[in-house]
């Protein structure tokens, strides 16, 4: 296949994938907004707007850090180039790119998201149908992911695109988590006040891990378990853990198929090991921070390295 | 809906106006009126013709309100596939779609037998004249076409002279525009030998039709249209170079990119052919060979069928700025090391200049008589044809030889007597740079409208892929159809839509 298909097939997915995370976190968000009262919820939108990145891009628009305003800008303003509506269009693009890799369904689910989301967002999103509008984008993302998961057959296109679905992945829980323990938490004093707990429920809300955390743990809101499973858990799908086992497994489906490895997939399994021979007492010895971070960077080394072996570009 | 009133309708077509003159300019079926018309659906009489009665009856059958519900599903499933084509100019970024009619065009099986045959034979000349071009020019010797036509000609490129593609195949792929003025009467407009598109939208049309239809198609025989990929796939393939050296040949679709206005049919044909979809980004010339960057390294190219124009091809050759090619592709051409489909050079046989020799050429080296007619045409370049021309300019369209979008010309019945004098003018100071044609009475087929069927102008552009010793024609083609009443501009930017043809079975 060529280069730039696979580039285009990564971006497709690491595009969806970004924008159903956005959503997620935006959902977890408004919930939060919804019990603590709109006006003491700026702390919260603000920590969305750092975990997306999005936060001196706002500030120098210089708007209001409301849930209206804050939503707005994530999801469809054209001050935002990474807004949700952006990212959508930027899937469709490289879908349109990539036409002739992927199935004809797989091609409709995507243009019909695009379709369905630009008119959606063509209008300021409210309070009244954030939910709706939140709950569209997931849906449709899920579509497209449920058509590759049916209609494509499991060769090289296929494991780019897995590929760009997990890395992403991977990147977003980490940031998701780094945001709560870095920014969020001002002094230990906090640990376990009311406030604590809404903020890890909308961590675990943000990757749609509340309900099996709560079920495993029987309700117990503690850090260090919720970064353990975040970080570690290989049974939990947006887990770092499980994001790496799938991405070394599309990863040596390519080395099968093309009979030979890259300087991608060694440092993959470096990563890969360093997961799976940590615990999180040493993750937390060594530092939270400091551990998402050398994983946000490592994450993005790969990325480059799998552009680079595969010749995404020239 | 009853027979008279379609046949009340074919009335006002019969008194229709003529089509608006700034809005002609830019239109294929620029150079005709509507004076009266052959409707082919309905005769004089009102009555229903032959190629008609299999669908009329189920047509009448239907209930108005569900036909008009299924219209409005097509354009939702053209919508969903992303079946549009991209705007240039204002609406830059803006994607449009081709409004789809839905009753469909259709031709018999005989008319289609005799069609065919002339479209065989017309393509074979093309074929023949453009090696002679390239090579010892035996029509101009035999004084049958004038060396002036070929000077200072752009589309003809020097670089072809002397050099035979493979296989012998200069048009790969041709569209032949026929429009139809009478029960046995097809003319060809224009022949289309660079690169013609709307291939896509004929299948798609089909397609839609049987979904939305299922049942119709049980009624009526119809030709199927859907081998056209494969059947484009093993002629491109039959055409492998020298370089291919036997084995399965790589072929490759080259587009200028997701913002081209074709771009929908560029990734439609390579998805249906099971070739790549590659832009001039991801070529190179590798070790002789143009090779396209893969995921594994730089694999070479056989066959590549180019969406592209000449001048773009080559930056090393033609257009220096162009993005869209390959450095240094001509080179490897020339040596065998890749087909290009179609090749360099074959714009000069659907010239303007050319087009009025057709008869000529078409006899030079088929040795038979033509089987399709030419628009007649006068060459006002000879004195006997400019002196007609002078004549009778009020009925005449007037043509610059080498304009295009319609720049310098004149349409006779629709223009001022001052505008006429101000071209005759112009005509006489330089009479070499002119051609003129009658107007035409075009036909008609009805099209969907919410107060019943309507009659439309149409053209046809069949589809023809030619292989060393193989000619295949898609039975049917793209009918383009101008929506508007009295209208005969059928380009798709200008309120022009497409209709499904069909070719009924024997």
């Amino acid at each position: 296949m060529l280069g730039r298909s696979a580039w285009g097939l990564f971006w497709m997915f690491r595009s969806l994938e970004r924008a159903e995370n956005t959503a997620r976190l935006l959902d977890a968000g408004f919930r939060m907004a919804l019990t603590r009262g709109l006006s003491a919820a700026s702390e919260e939108w603000r920590s969305v707007l750092i975990t997306l990145g999005l936060d001196s891009d706002f500030a120098a628009k210089g708007g209001e850090y409301t849930g209206k305003v804050v939503t707005n800008f994530v999801l469809r303003s054209p001050d935002n180039a990474n807004s949700v509506i952006w990212m959508i269009e930027n899937a469709r693009t490289n879908a349109r790119m990539v036409r002739t890799a992927i199935t004809r369904e797989v091609w409709e689910a995507t243009n019909e998201s695009w379709m369905v989301l630009k008119d959606l967002l063509a209008r300021p999103v409210g309070e009244g149908n954030l939910g709706e509008v939140l709950d569209t984008i997931r849906r449709h993302t899920t579509l497209v992911r449920g058509a590759m998961e049916g209609t494509m057959l499991r060769n090289d296109i296929f494991n780019f695109a897995r590929m760009g679905t997990h890395i992403e992945r991977a990147d977003n829980t980490a940031r998701i988590l780094d945001v709560k323990y870095h920014v969020l938490l001002p002094s230990l004093a906090w640990v376990g006040s009311r406030l604590d707990n809404a903020q890890w429920e909308m961590v675990l809300r943000s990757v749609a891990g509340e309900r099996a955390f709560r079920w495993m743990n029987a309700g117990v809101l503690e850090p260090k378990g919720i970064a353990e499973f975040l970080i570690l858990d290989g049974r939990f799908p947006r887990s770092l853990a499980f994001c790496y086992n799938k991405l070394v497994s599309n990863m040596a489906g390519l080395a099968r198929a093309y009979g030979e490895t890259t300087p991608a997939h060694d440092l993959l399994l470096q990563a890969q090991s360093r997961l799976n021979q940590t615990d999180i007492g040493q993750i937390f010895d060594f530092g939270l921070h400091e551990f998402i971070t050398a994983f946000i960077n490592s994450n993005r080394q790969i990325a480059e390295a799998i552009a680079a072996d595969y010749r995404f570009i020239e | 809906m009853t027979l008279g009133k379609a046949g009340l309708l074919l009335q006002l077509c019969l008194t229709g106006g003529h089509a608006d003159a700034a809005e002609a300019l830019f239109g294929v079926l620029m150079n005709t009126t509507t004076l009266s018309c052959y409707d082919e659906m309905i005769d004089g009489q009102g009555q229903v013709r032959p190629a008609y009665a299999g669908y009329r009856e189920w047509f009448d059958a239907q209930d108005p309100r569900w036909m008009a519900r299924q219209g409005k599903e097509a354009e939702s499933f053209f919508r969903r596939t992303g079946i549009t084509f991209n705007v240039y100019g204002e609406d830059a970024g803006q994607e449009r779609l081709i409004p789809f009619d839905m009753i469909p065009r259709i031709i018999t099986a005989d008319e289609w037998k005799k069609l065919s045959k002339g479209i065989d034979q017309r393509v074979r000349a093309i074929n023949a004249f453009l090696h002679d071009l390239y090579h010892k020019r035996e029509i101009v010797k035999a004084g049958k076409l004038p060396e002036r036509v070929l000077a200072k000609n752009d589309a003809f490129l020097p670089q072809m002279v002397g050099f035979t593609p493979p296989g012998g195949v200069y048009t790969h792929i041709v569209g032949v525009d026929l429009v139809r003025t009478g029960p046995d009467e097809f003319m060809v407009l224009e022949d289309n030998a660079r690169t013609p598109s709307g291939v896509s939208y004929m299948l798609e049309n089909r397609e839609t039709m049987m979904a939305m239809f299922p049942e119709l198609f049980t009624k009526v025989q119809v030709q199927p249209v859907s081998d056209y990929p494969r059947a484009l796939a093993r002629s491109l393939a039959a055409c492998a170079p020298p370089a291919a050296n036997g084995n399965r040949p790589v072929v490759a679709v080259l587009t200028p990119g997701i913002y081209n206005s074709a771009y929908f049919e560029h990734a439609f044909l390579a998805d249906q052919m099971g070739a790549e979809l590659v832009e001039g980004s991801d070529l190179r010339v590798v070790d002789g060979r143009v090779c396209m960057r893969t995921t594994r390294g730089w694999q070479a190219i056989d066959v590549l069928y180019r969406r592209v124009d000449d001048n773009f091809l080559d930056p090393l050759t033609f257009n220096p700025t162009s993005m869209l090619g390959v450095a240094g592709i001509m080179d490897v051409y020339r040596a065998g090391g890749i087909t290009i489909a179609n090749a360099p050079g074959t714009g000069i046989a659907d010239d303007k200049a050319i087009y009025s020799f057709m008869p000529e050429i078409v006899e030079f080296y088929t040795g038979e008589k033509p089987i399709l007619k030419n628009v007649p045409t006068w060459r006002c370049a000879e004195a006997d044809s400019l002196a007609y021309v002078l004549d009778h300019l009020p009925e005449l369209v007037v043509k610059e030889v080498h304009g295009s979008g319609g720049y310098g010309m004149l349409i006779g019945p629709t223009s001022s007597r001052a505008e006429i004098a101000a071209f005759e003018r112009k005509l006489r100071a330089n009479p070499d740079n002119y051609i003129a044609q009658p107007t035409l009475s075009l036909s008609t087929v009805p099209i969907f409208t919410k107060a019943g069927l309507a009659p439309r102008h149409v053209d046809l552009r069949p589809f023809v892929l030619m292989s060393p010793g193989e000619i295949n024609i898609t039975p049917g083609g793209l009918t383009r159809v101008a929506l508007k009443k009295g209208s005969l501009v059928v380009n798709s930017s200008q309120g022009g839509g497409t209709k499904d043809s069909w070719v009924l079975a024997e």
